[in-house]
């Protein structure tokens, strides 16, 4: 294991205290139990909340601030936080306007988040939850803890972000977050596995000539794997997926996210948005707002995932509204 | 056979111990078909509750049993700390305030802590978890104590039960939980919750002999 690091368990504190300090304008930190929260908090809005694994950032401390989340809760590497943490976290942000609770489909974090709603709910905070559940890989909800939650989070915590800045009420919010998710799906690949810290050891193997096709962000293995084949070929296996499952139509606008798994250079990820741009173009799906970049990571992993966002008017006027967080910032 | 705090504390011990011990073996079974950190994860929470545990105030069995529940949801993280964590507490809160428990009370108690976790993992029975290794065991305990009027027999039968639960789960098709994810490629694997559930089950029976020895 090469690692820019201290010692593996102290891995998350460490980049938290520097997260605090690189952008003390925009959030603090708090420790024990662990939350990044928002300047200022609480506001008079919702709160919005969101947490989940470290090891995908900037997911999702590098989205606390102005018109996206209100905190974040970071557990450890790839292991959903505790209750604690988001109990102290929809606490800190609760303008007494209610608390929206974003979560991914893990069964972890579910579990998590569900006792920390308990808990805050008896002390009379008035929390609702969405469950992020976007990827098209898992074939079989039936048969598996259902879709994970991945890219299309990055999405919702702008867009609900942007409805609470604008005096949204909790049940408003929590309508736009179900849109959100509804109309969006996602399916990723690895080149490379990753290493997490305390493990020492990458979570699977891959030959130099193989590629994990329906990766999730957790350094897992994924539904199958493949040999390695031009980038044209992969975004046709990414694509094809995600359009046949909601389905896109043609005429549908979309929002195009092709994100990096972490250890991807943006040249490859352009190149891959090149050829999502063009399998969009023939089937008359216009792309009408775009993302490129590492925003939900799964550590040093080579590879790429993609989201598509079926929009409306609503939903681009909200993406659209001004953000100031450390990893996305426009409008202002 | 009467169960006392003192036993709980030598008990909780053992299990942290044990952990520590597995901590490789279990992260490796998750890293098969999970995300590699079920005995990172749990060392954390049981070595934290080692920590805590000599300035505990409540020290009666459920006090202790309580202040592990809390101290595992609050550290461990992920499905395994929500699922353990529920299990003591159940048992804890079956337990109320007797200063000392016998066979019955002591079934009642890991029964209750079945139930916890499955109404919290949503979880039944073949669905490469935990439970797997748990359910059988609590049968078998169940079963042999009404036969036999022996805990120590019964809970030697129950770590037979549990290991062949454990061993069990390797065939599986996972359906919960983040094994699920690789469907047939879960195959093959033990699943590390039943793992981490026999070794418990093992550090229990452990116990329970000393406590007969004296």
């Amino acid at each position: 294991m090469k690692k820019l690091i201290n010692a593996p368990e102290n891995v998350v504190k460490e980049a938290l205290a520097g997260m605090a300090i690189a952008h003390a304008d925009l959030i603090d930190v708090h420790f024990d139990p662990d939350y990044i929260v928002r300047k200022g908090a609480p506001h008079n809005k919702v709160g919005v909340i969101s947490g989940g694994g470290s090891g995908h950032e900037p997911m999702h401390g590098g989205f606390v601030g102005y018109g996206m989340l209100d905190a974040a809760c970071p557990g450890a590497v790839f292991t959903s936080p505790v209750p604690d943490q988001m109990l102290a976290a929809t606490k800190a942000v609760n303008g007494g306007k209610g608390v929206l609770h974003i979560v991914k489909n893990y069964t972890g974090d579910v579990m998590n988040f569900e006792m920390a709603a308990e808990l805050a709910a008896a002390e009379g905070i008035e929390v609702a939850s969405v469950v992020t559940n976007d990827d098209v890989a898992v074939e079989n909800s039936t048969w598996t803890a259902g879709r994970r939650g991945v890219g299309v989070t990055v999405l919702l915590e702008k867009i609900v972000g942007a409805a609470a800045e604008a005096g949204a009420d909790l049940a408003a919010c929590k309508a736009i977050a179900e849109r959100v998710n509804a109309n969006g799906r996602s399916m990723g690949m690895a080149l490379t596995p990753c290493t997490v810290p305390q493990a020492g050891k990458p979570g699977f193997e891959l030959a130099e000539d193989e590629m994990e096709v329906g990766i999730g962000i957790h350094g897992e293995p994924g539904r199958r794997r493949e040999k390695l084949a031009p980038a044209r070929d992969i975004a046709e296996m990414l694509a094809g997926p995600i359009l046949d499952d909601l389905p896109f139509k043609s005429g549908d606008a979309v929002l195009a996210f092709v994100n990096g798994m972490g250890g991807t250079p943006l040249i490859e990820l352009y190149l891959m948005y090149n050829e999502l741009a063009r399998i969009l173009k023939d089937r008359n799906i216009t792309i009408a707002r775009s993302l490129v970049g590492n925003y939900i990571t799964s550590l040093e992993m080579a590879g790429v995932s993609f989201t598509l966002l079926r929009l409306d008017d609503e939903m681009i006027k909200l993406w659209d509204a001004p953000v100031h967080t450390p990893a996305l910032r426009w409008g202002m | 056979m009467q169960i006392t705090a003192d036993h709980v504390t030598s008990f909780l011990q053992l299990v942290a111990e044990r952990v520590k011990e597995q901590r490789e073996y279990l992260t490796r079974l998750d890293a098969a078909i999970g995300d590699a950190d079920h005995g990172v994860n749990l060392d954390r929470g049981f070595s934290t509750v080692m920590s805590k545990l000599p300035t505990a105030t409540d020290r009666s069995i459920s006090g202790l049993l309580k202040l592990t529940g809390m101290t595992l949801i609050s550290t461990v993280g992920g499905a395994s700390g929500p699922l353990y964590g529920t299990a003591f507490l159940r048992a804890g809160t079956a337990i109320g305030d007797r200063a000392t428990i016998g066979a019955e009370e002591l079934i009642a108690a890991l029964s209750a802590a079945l139930e916890g976790i499955q109404t919290r993992g949503k979880a039944t029975r073949g669905e490469k978890t935990m439970i797997d290794a748990i359910a059988p065991a609590i049968d078998a305990l169940k079963e042999q104590y009404a036969a036999s009027g022996d805990l120590l027999a019964a809970m030697r039968a129950a770590v037979a039960a549990c290991e062949q639960g454990m061993i069990a789960t390797e065939p599986m098709l996972a359906t919960k939980g983040r094994a699920s994810y690789l469907g047939e490629r879960s195959i093959g694997h033990r699943d590390p919750g039943a793992a981490s559930a026999f070794l418990m089950a093992q550090a229990m029976l452990e116990t329970l002999e000393r406590v007969a020895q004296g």
